[in-house]
């Protein structure tokens, strides 16, 4: 009797949480399992696929785009890895995370069948065949990235020409820099002469004391806005990615673009498909679908990147065409320098981050 | 009373018989998540902090107590105390700002109060991302404050509040406050009126009946507040990012980037491991300290 | 007078903190009729971005998804959490220090960590990734803090009253739904608001525990970050902190009524 109302608590309890368990993980595995399903699930940053792009494929195609984030190489390497290969059909990210996941004992990545992607022929072939995967077996280039110094010349009184005049006392307390360590730290070995992917343990000690030296100028690093410190006047100067001076531009037409005269750094997002992708023939629609020259086009316009695509050229606005940050000429691409995985360097290079963030 | 001395075995029969049903509703479900859901990650972590980064930033199975003798250096050591004064600043700002504002809401008529505690918690139902960049907005060279104040000439040149020290205490202060305030308040509201008027009664001033009878019964509110509070804020640190120029490294990115850029997922585990034995240790501590003074159970 | 005095004080006092507490909601909302999309420059009025917010799919539901986890998690922490603190702070038992130590740890733990340990768990018993293991995660990281605000709430309690309830004739559930429970009501009010404050806003552990199907909304408004992040946000929120007042207000409206009923 004085046990009843107990009895029946509990069971309430536990069966309206085990009902709802079922029901919800229910309802999540029908999605996933089926690959004539039409849906392709994407998996990049944020608006890098423009919506019109994406409305225009699923018009196209009928096929629904379930387009997922994330904010950074390294997450979704590790996502990637804690799933094991699944969820995503089609994953946009950097070159050397491709190579650091074609180096893999358990490869992610599936390759991708060239004969069901006929518009591969349209991507610009120096850009293709790159050492992170060469003759194309696992990835497609969409944009590449790069990143310029922007700078505020009704502020600053001497003209800045390349990476040494970011250490100019006279900028102290005034640098907005990207907050990544590969950049920053590549910026300084390349100020040395030294190759942004050094690992011999001397030079890299001798760019952490010239890196050190740097911080009383340093202002502000930011990984994602590094153009809205420069625009609310919190900062002077500027070493960013080319959309992200190019919003800078866009915002305040004193700001004045100069591509580093030391050597600029390229970095190459690809299309990949992760090996246990749900929808593989969806995905490579999709794939197909991007590398059209005029979506191409359309895209590049959008994320302001630079576009890979040779089809694409004729669609270009005279406004993305004289857009610096966006529209680098061939002469700078040839001679700038790609990021590759430093191996057993990374610790090192971790360490070299830590101490100049400690400074 | 003479009815317990009556019955006797009735009474003790019904103690015996229900308490271990009743008991197990009352501890399975919290003991059955908790262990269902956390055991194993832990084991987990556990297990890889003793194991190396492979070359290519996998796990290499290979035991070896190098991730905590790498944490035993002066590097790591200033990252973890740069944290922990962060954080027990936050602390001691939310608690002297907060306790006052708890105090002043727990008197409010009772018909308003609820409200005024929503009041409180409803900024926080908006993301915490926009409201960092709002603050961003308010606190640039360029941005609103400045722009009024020297509208109004009371400066001649903007104020650089931005991407300072000051600027990261008030965000995370700001961030972290109903945290502070909601246990404070549950404790205060708790205190019957009665016993401060017996206090001053007996002749205490104001002054005398806070410290010796308000303080110490809100003290469990005061130690919930603060943990609440300083936990997260070692952990907090995008406001650091964000607010102040992600000029420091706090123990929160050195986590974030083993995991997340250099990819040596081991380290990071043991990290993870040492910090929070540490953050345990401290809490504990204090615990042990403050409970010994003020004679109450909280934990 | 000198309690005349205080009040001022205090009134002044509760208003700085408030306006502490306002200012930046007070920008999200102006901002979100700002016609620049970056920057900190007022460019006129408009009511585009809710237009754009309104057509904005992806938006849409990451915030459902974000409300619905909140919401179920804040409710399955907080039933299980509260009778886990009455539990635990009257009863010991064997494990006990086992399962305070687990509680512990969650709250310590990085949420990096969690997120990652999480999902290999979930991977590695074929769990699919979705709105149920969001749900799950976030019960987790929530049931100690209401155990916490909880636990502090029943410190100092007086068990005499307990026994002297039973005494005449009433049973344990009775006892616990009439005694105890409505003198941890405010505890567990506060737990819940905090849980669901956590569940809403958080990034990292929904970042590894999502899938593809079920983006929340502070995923959401992280990744756009790269890219600027759209006032349509600003519309977002603004649009959250009218529909909770005006809840709130009507709550107040039926409560007002109803005492001046009686």
């Amino acid at each position: 009797m004085k046990k009843n109302p107990f009895k029946i608590l509990i069971l309430g309890i536990t069966s309206v949480c085990f009902i709802f368990a079922l029901s919800a993980c229910s309802i999540q595995s029908k999605p996933t399992s089926d690959n004539s399903e039409k849906v392709v699930n994407l998996f990049t940053w944020a608006n890098y696929v423009p919506d019109s792009v994406v409305n225009e494929f699923e018009k196209q195609t009928g096929i629904k785009v379930n387009y997922s984030n994330f904010s950074t190489n390294e997450e979704m390497l590790a996502k990637l890895q804690a799933s094991r290969g699944s969820e995503y059909d089609v994953v946009i990210c950097s070159d050397y995370i491709i190579e650091v996941m074609g180096k893999q004992k358990n490869i992610l990545m599936q390759p991708i069948d060239k004969a069901k992607i006929p518009n591969y022929k349209n991507v610009d072939p120096q850009f293709l065949n790159q050492v992170y995967d060469k003759g194309n077996k696992y990835s497609m280039p969409y944009t590449l990235g790069s990143q310029m110094i922007v700078y505020n010349s009704e502020k600053v009184n001497f003209p800045i020409r390349g990476y040494k005049d970011l250490w100019n006392p006279a900028l102290k307390n005034s640098l907005v820099l990207v907050d990544d360590p590969r950049i920053v730290l590549g910026m300084t070995l390349k100020k040395l002469g030294y190759s942004m992917n050094e690992t011999d343990s001397k030079k890299l000690d001798q760019a952490k004391q010239d890196l050190l030296k740097l911080k009383p100028n340093v202002k502000v690093l930011d990984a994602d806005t590094p153009h809205n410190s420069l625009i609310n006047g919190d900062t002077t100067v500027g070493f960013m990615y080319g959309s992200q001076a190019s919003a800078a531009v866009k915002a305040n037409p004193k700001f004045k673009i100069v591509y580093p005269e030391e050597g600029m750094n390229a970095e190459e997002d690809n299309f990949i498909i992760p090996i246990k992708a749900p929808h593989k023939e969806n995905a490579e629609k999709f794939i197909n679908f991007m590398l059209d020259g005029k979506i191409s086009n359309e895209a590049t316009t959008a994320n302001e990147y630079v576009n890979t695509n040779k089809a694409a050229k004729k669609y270009m606005s005279k406004e993305y065409l004289n857009n610096r940050a966006v529209f680098i000429p061939d002469s700078e691409l040839k001679r700038a320098e790609r990021f590759r995985d430093v191996g057993s360097a990374t610790k090192t290079y971790d360490l070299i981050w830590s101490e100049f963030k400690q400074r | 009373m003479s009815s317990r001395s009556e019955t006797p075995v009735v009474k003790n029969t019904v103690k015996r018989r229900i308490p271990n049903f009743e008991k197990s509703f009352f501890i399975l479900p919290i003991s059955g998540w908790m262990i269902f859901f956390m055991a194993v990650p832990i084991l987990y972590i556990i297990f890889i902090s003793f194991l190396q980064r492979g070359i290519n930033g996998g796990i290499d199975v290979i035991f070896s107590l190098e991730n905590y003798k790498r944490i035993f250096s002066p590097l790591y050591l200033r990252i973890f105390l740069d944290s922990v004064s962060i954080a027990f600043t936050t602390t001691l700002c939310t608690l002297f700002l907060g306790y006052p504002f708890a105090y002043l809401v727990a008197k409010i008529p009772k018909r308003f109060r609820i409200l005024a505690v929503m009041l409180i918690i409803i900024p926080f139902w908006t993301n915490s991302l926009i409201r960092t960049y709002a603050w961003m907005i308010l606190m640039s060279t360029g941005g609103l404050i400045n722009n009024v104040l020297i509208k109004m000439g009371l400066i001649s040149e903007p104020l650089k509040m931005l991407y300072t020290y000051g600027a990261v205490l008030v965000g995370m202060i700001y961030a972290l406050f109903p945290f502070m305030v909601l246990p404070l308040y549950t404790s205060i509201e708790k205190i019957e009126g009665i016993f401060i008027d017996a206090a001053k009664d007996l002749g205490a001033n104001p002054l005398k009946a806070f410290l010796t009878v308000t303080l110490p019964l809100t003290m469990p509110g005061i130690i919930a507040g603060c943990i609440l509070v300083f936990i997260p804020s070692l952990g907090l640190f995008y406001i650091c990012v964000l607010m102040g120029g992600s000029k420091v490294m706090l123990i929160g990115n050195l986590i974030k980037n083993q995991f997340l850029v250099s990819r040596d997922w081991p380290f990071g585990a043991a990290v993870s491991i040492i910090m929070m034995i540490a953050i345990l240790v401290i809490i504990g501590i204090s615990i042990k300290l403050l409970g010994k003074k003020i004679h109450l159970e909280v934990f | 007078m000198k309690t005349k005095f205080f009040r001022q004080i205090s009134n002044i006092y509760i208003g700085m903190i408030f306006i502490y507490l306002y200012l930046p909601i007070f920008i999200v909302v102006v901002y979100s009729f700002n016609k620049s999309m970056a920057g900190t420059e007022w460019m006129g009025f408009t009511m585009d971005w809710y237009r754009k917010l309104f057509k904005d799919l992806n938006v849409i539901i990451a915030f459902k998804n974000s409300l619905t986890i909140a919401i179920v998690s804040t409710v399955i922490s907080s039933i299980i959490g509260t009778i886990g603190a009455v539990g635990l702070y009257k009863y010991n038992f064997k494990g006990k220090n086992l399962v305070e130590g687990l509680l512990d740890i969650t709250i310590v733990i990085p949420e990096v960590i969690m997120g990652i340990a999480l999902l290999m768990y979930f991977s590695q018993m074929r769990f699919p990734l979705g709105i149920g293991t969001l749900v799950l995660s976030h019960t987790t990281f929530s049931i100690p803090f209401v155990f916490i605000v909880v636990k502090s709430r029943l410190a100092g309690f007086d068990s005499s009253i307990e026994d002297a309830a039973m005494d005449l004739g009433a049973s344990r559930f009775k006892v616990f739904t009439s005694i105890i429970l409505p003198l941890i009501l405010p505890g567990i009010l506060s737990g819940a608001m905090i849980a669901f404050v956590l569940s809403f806003d958080d990034v990292i552990i929904n970042f590894f525990v999502s899938g593809p199907e079920s983006t929340t909304l502070p995923i959401k408004i992280f990744s756009m970050l790269r890219f600027g992040l759209s006032p349509e946000i600003n519309a977002l929120c603004t649009l959250m902190l009218l529909i909770t007042f005006g809840i709130l207000i009507m709550v107040q409206f039926i409560k007002t009524m109803g005492t001046k009923k009686v």
